[in-house]
């Protein structure tokens, strides 16, 4: 894939070093210290509160840390001019009004506003930029739809769909498959598999420790501090997992030689910052 | 003589429905971004300025600006920083400005007569002035939304999205906000204090429930306040009723009526 960006291949894609961050008092991340190479898949693990949201919030600029230093392709996610575009963010979309009249091909859209540039409209290469996104993740046909008239799953595409529409070199999900049934969640698995084997940087939280570990190449577990992280199979263990969700932690070996599977007691309400 | 050879009726219409389209197209982005009770905070706000500039002296639509655009600027920054939340601090900049308006009117001789029109609007009152005030700062509203369009309805729909995107969105939202101020200073003539925010939200929240895309929204919305403006100012000249107050009255009808034909969700 051509790249327009000029970023050094050996750059990390992130570098957090002592990484501190309060918000109204609390701290939420303590002593994060973090690499993430280009064209690895990192899935980010951890109870509710543990600051998930916050990491990726720290990676794509929109909260400064307290203390210490983070570098995205070795420039700070505040300043990283057009290097931005190289970032592609999935939030979890809680705080979108989903009755907002607008179409899905409009919202993808709007992933280009920052390339475009203040006061100018779309032209024909944007559209056709956004077409191409959402012929990627599989809704095409529904890029004249109201948003409100999709399923979470389709949803879920649409928020993907414009974090790839200004073919970013790192996209973050948050919790890509909450709002999701089964069968939308491994189609979706199935899609950020095929993104990273084309050389992309994924780095996703996830609940599913099971599913996610027999995929992803790398797993940070982060409960306020980065509990462990390396390689899935060295770092899901049971001591591991323990430690990061103290005594909720149930885990099941259903048969010898299968990937671990995990129950953690339901916790639904999860509180964001 | 029939109402419309009456130079005030004409004066009232084209200075109503020049309101009626600025209150609409700013009204849709209030409705969209959850910014009513802002809109109403910084209409009240407008009080303690008119009051102060009919004490000393001064024009009260210009005190009137400067207190709206302290105020939501003012609350912008409480809430952003994280010191409290919108409607709280929304409800403490309100009540101190409309606190301070009556203590200043307390300080005036007389009876208020003035202030009560800028209370509930003279629309029957506008001035030939006026009416180039409002097209002047009205016009020049309009070209701003016009200019960075795509920019407040991505602010509207996704404020973090758009950070994330590249977008100046402090910047952005600080410019909405002057853009509601002087939208409301603009419209307090004709409907008043007390009512500019049902100017604001009303016709957008009717719009709201009949539109699939934004642009349709604004079409809809100021179809809907324009209609109401001239309905309603017609029905006060014929049952001689307060103007602004039966404006509202028209646009709030036409609100009934789409919740029970617009969509359902």
């Amino acid at each position: 894939m051509a790249d327009p960006l000029d970023i050094p291949a050996d750059v990390p894609a992130v570098e957090m070093r002592e990484v501190e961050v309060r918000l109204q008092g609390r701290v939420i991340l303590q002593d994060i210290n973090l690499r993430i190479e280009q064209g690895s898949f990192w899935a980010l693990l951890g109870p509710n509160g543990a600051g998930k949201t916050t990491l990726l919030r720290v990676i794509v600029g929109l909260i400064r840390p307290t203390r210490g230093t983070v570098r995205v392709f070795g420039r700070p996610p505040w300043a990283l001019g057009p290097w931005r575009r190289a970032i592609g963010y999935v939030p979890q979309f809680h705080h979108v009004d989903l009755r907002f009249p607008v179409r899905v091909k409009d919202v993808v859209m709007m992933g280009r506003y920052g390339v475009l540039g203040l006061f100018r409209r779309p032209g024909p290469e944007d559209w056709q930029r956004v077409a191409e996104a959402l012929e990627r993740v599989g809704i095409a046909h529904l890029a004249d739809r109201p948003l409100r008239a999709l399923s979470g799953g389709e949803r879920q595409r649409v928020f993907l769909a414009r974090a790839l529409v200004t073919q970013p070199r790192l996209l973050l999900l948050d919790e890509p498959t909450a709002a999701v049934d089964v069968a939308a969640s491994q189609s979706l698995y199935d899609l950020l598999r095929q993104l990273h084997r084309e050389g992309m940087t994924v780095v996703m939280v996830s609940h599913d420790v099971g599913v996610v570990a027999q995929f992803v190449d790398s797993v940070a577990c982060l409960n306020r501090r980065l509990v462990a992280h390396g390689r899935p199979e060295v770092v899901l263990t049971a001591d591991t997992l323990d430690e990061m969700y103290g005594c909720q932690a149930v885990f099941f070996h259903h048969m010898p030689g299968a990937t671990p599977h995990m129950v953690v007691r339901p916790d639904d309400a999860e509180q964001k910052p | 003589m029939n109402w419309w050879e009456y130079a005030f009726m004409q004066r009232a219409l084209v200075g109503g429905v020049m309101v009626g389209v600025l209150t609409a197209v700013i009204g849709v982005f209030v409705v969209l971004r959850g910014m009513s009770f802002m809109g109403t905070g910084i209409a009240h706000a407008s009080f303690g300025g008119v009051a102060l500039g009919l004490l000393v002296g001064i024009d009260p639509v210009l005190a009137a600006l400067a207190f709206c655009l302290a105020v939501a600027w003012g609350i912008g920054a409480v809430t952003r920083r994280g010191a409290l939340k919108e409607d709280t601090a929304i409800g403490i900049f309100f009540a101190a400005t409309m606190a301070l308006g009556a203590l200043l009117m307390g300080l005036r001789q007389g009876y208020n007569v003035d202030l009560f029109a800028y209370l509930f609007g003279s629309v029957l009152a506008i001035s030939t002035g006026d009416l180039y005030w409002i097209l002047g700062v009205g016009a020049l509203v309009l070209l701003t939304v016009y200019l960075l369009y795509k920019e407040f309805v991505f602010i509207a729909f996704d404020p973090e999205g758009a950070r994330v995107a590249g977008l100046p969105e402090p910047a952005l939202y600080y410019l909405l906000l002057t853009l509601i101020a002087v939208t409301v200073v603009v419209a307090l003539k004709v409907v008043g204090i007390v009512l500019v925010s049902a100017l604001l939200v009303t016709p957008a929240a009717a719009a709201y429930r009949l539109s699939e895309t934004v642009g349709e929204m604004i079409a809809w919305a100021v179809a809907l306040s324009v209609t109401s403006v001239v309905v309603g100012l017609l029905l006060a000249y014929g049952l001689n009723t307060a103007s602004g107050a039966t404006i509202v009255l028209t646009a709030t009808a036409f609100f009934g009526l789409t919740l029970l034909w617009g969509r359902k969700d």
